[in-house]
């Protein structure tokens, strides 16, 4: 009886209950994709990598090794040796490593020298493997994996010839026009700077760079060295390499060894523990897409405050006959706030069934154009915080009307 | 209850009247210090009695409808209503004591506008907890001429004669002891008017409910058992 005629009273206020049934289900709306959509970019993000225990470079800040290594965005501020490369290599508690040798460039996507331990040990996400969407690993010194944004955009299919450019600028003049790659691979879609990366053999950014001096091509010196030897192409340097260990336990005692190393200074990091750093740092980006989405939501809570408010004058009557046949006054109480509940709740579960839809019909187009992986399922942990607080301060804002009513209650006369 | 009960089958078995209502040095004004309104040294309504009760507008009619309700308190002396005083009673108590024991008829704006007539008479019934409500809604609705569709609409949709009797079965669905009428005709015109008395007046002498009808026009006096001129019962001067 009680939930029916608080539903009644609301259906006779048609208009206005509809409008802040609305105002309240787009602010949800807005607050719970905001807030999915941070998860969300929180998730990939410290997905970028995962399943490894360390990353190795030159001594530089935590997160510009980072930065460099696993984003490729920034340069590195020096080169490691090969020397000391091999020598932890062989470490005993090493598990097996990637190298990362980064420096050149085509059309302003990076190029990544690695070797094939990269496509079986790199992981991203949840432990996911790289997949290739077309192709092989690359086996020869002139071969190029793509990354899947990379092939996207720039058209290249298994087969195609691509050259490389020395540097980091999509219109750099000095490119490695002698020695072209064929495309070998295409790796599938993750979410991660994997895919505007370009992945070739330590030997092709070897073989690539032999006649060159300082950065500059020396004309003529190139054919004099020849390109395919192999003891030609052992890299001298490389410019950070990733570890994966046998077991997790000797991480900060390797880490350890690794700072302390005599013999040239490096650094070891946990990426894990690096990107949580690196989050932290765009935490006024995220704390201030929550306020706003807070202030959207109070407004509108205010709304079903004032429109139930101004319901309470035109209730008079109403009242006088609750009060009658025998309402007490907080029963009037309870039924302001009954009401104030029920367009809440509707606006709540209308947005979450709105948000849910969308999600799940923009899922591909998400993936294939940002690279944003979403999930269909809407509630983040948070977000059920964020329903409870809904729910709560509509039930505050209904005390105003509320106690409007009561206090109307209690002093009403019957005739 | 189950005394109340007895006593008022007992009453009405051997004929002794048994009183629904007493009032003893009741006194009431608004503000504190200023004059009474009212002043009412001896009342009594006795079970099923009819009474007609009138007098000018500001006479305090109004008022002393809200105390016998127990929407008002008095400022001093009592009120006995089935033998308890309400202002004995804690405000939820005389909410409930309200609900079971008194129904009230007012000038207009009996209903909840936007349920039917069905449901406004359940929800009466609703508050006093009475049982097989729908079924006495029912039957107390057909016997005021609110049948088929009438009573699936919304009361704003019904006419002002209509609604007055949806507004008598309301007030007679948890057969009250009193029924407390208030100028029910005046927004009628004269032939709903007498369509409406007689329903109430049949209704109240079924059930046996006594009922305290407050109005200006002399006419319907006839047809009560007791006329009572308010300025009789009440002796404070100053008017409000």
């Amino acid at each position: 009886m009680f939930i029916r005629l608080a539903l009644s009273s609301i259906k006779s206020r048609k208009g206005s209950a509809l409008l802040t049934f609305l105002a309240i289900t787009v602010s949800v709306f807005v607050l719970l994709g905001v807030e999915k959509i941070r998860h969300q970019a929180k998730d990939s993000f410290s997905n970028t990598v995962s399943g490894i225990d360390l990353i190795v470079g030159s001594r530089t800040g935590d997160v510009n090794l980072l930065l460099y290594s696993v984003f490729r965005l920034g340069n590195a501020t020096n080169n490691i040796s090969w020397k000391s490369y091999q020598r932890i290599t062989k470490n005993p508690n090493v598990a097996w490593t990637i190298p990362i040798s980064l420096g050149d460039s085509h059309e302003g996507y990076r190029v990544m020298g690695t070797n094939t331990d990269y496509f079986t040990h790199f992981r991203f996400g949840q432990n996911q493997a790289l997949l290739f969407e077309h192709g092989l690993p690359f086996s020869d010194t002139f071969d190029v994996v793509l990354g899947s944004e990379v092939a996207k955009r720039l058209g290249y299919h298994l087969g195609d010839k691509l050259v490389l450019a020395h540097g980091m600028g999509s219109t750099s003049f000095s490119k490695h026009d002698d020695k072209p790659f064929h495309v070998v691979g295409i790796l599938k879609s993750t979410g991660t700077p994997v895919d505007q990366t370009l992945h070739v053999s330590l030997q092709g950014i070897e073989a690539i760079h032999l006649g060159w001096q300082n950065g500059v091509k020396i004309p003529g010196l190139a054919n004099r060295l020849g390109d395919t030897n192999p003891e030609a192409l052992t890299p001298q340097s490389i410019t950070a390499f990733m570890v994966g260990l046998k077991s997790k336990m000797s991480t900060f005692q390797l880490q350890r060894q690794i700072n302390n190393y005599k013999q040239e200074p490096l650094l070891a990091i946990l990426p894990g523990v690096t990107l949580t750093q690196l989050w932290q740092m765009m935490s006024v980006m995220e704390n201030t897409l929550r306020l706003i989405s807070g202030l959207v939501l109070l407004a509108s809570l205010l709304g079903l405050g004032a429109m139930l408010l101004a319901s309470i004058r035109e209730r008079q009557k109403e009242i006088a006959v609750m009060r009658a046949v025998g309402a007490s006054p907080w029963f009037v109480l309870a039924l302001i706030e009954v009401e104030g509940l029920l367009i809440a709740l509707a606006g709540v579960l209308t947005a979450s069934l709105l948000l849910s839809t969308t999600t799940y019909a923009s899922k591909d187009y998400l993936a294939e154009q940002f690279s944003l992986f979403v999930e269909s399922d809407i509630f983040t942990p948070q977000s059920f915080v964020y329903l409870a607080v809904i729910m709560v301060g509509t039930l505050v804002v209904g005390l105003i009307p509320g106690i409007s009513a009561y206090r109307r209650a209690l002093h009403q006369q019957l005739m | 209850m189950l005394y109340q009960e007895l006593a008022l089958l007992f009453a009405s078995t051997t004929g002794d009247r048994f009183l629904v209502m007493s009032i003893d040095d009741l006194r009431f004004c608004y503000d504190r210090g200023h004059s009474p309104v009212l002043d009412i040294p001896h009342w009594k309504v006795s079970a099923g009695e009819h009474i007609f009760l009138h007098g000018p507008s500001g006479a305090g009619k109004s008022t002393l409808l809200n105390l016998m309700a127990g929407t008002l308190l008095p400022s001093s002396g009592k009120i006995e209503i089935l033998g308890k005083q309400l202002n004995k009673l804690s405000s939820g108590q005389r909410d409930k004591w309200r609900a079971r024991h008194i129904g009230v008829v007012f000038q207009q704006f009996n209903l909840i506008p936007y349920l039917t007539a069905d449901k406004n008479v359940q929800l009466a019934a609703y508050f006093a907890k009475t049982p097989n409500a729908t079924q006495r809604a029912h039957e107390l609705l057909a016997a005021l001429g609110i049948k088929g569709n009438l009573r699936s609409q919304p009361a704003s949709q019904l006419s002002i004669g209509q609604q007055q009797r949806v507004a008598i079965a309301r007030a007679l669905v948890n057969q009250p002891e009193l029924l407390i009428v208030d100028e029910p005709t005046a927004a009628l015109d004269r032939a709903n008017r007498d369509t409406f008395m007689s329903l109430l007046l049949d209704q109240v002498q079924q059930q046996g409910t006594a009922l305290v009808f407050v109005s200006h026009d002399q006419s319907l006096a006839n047809a009560f058992t007791k006329v009572v001129a308010l300025a009789d019962i009440n002796q404070a001067q100053g008017l409000r």
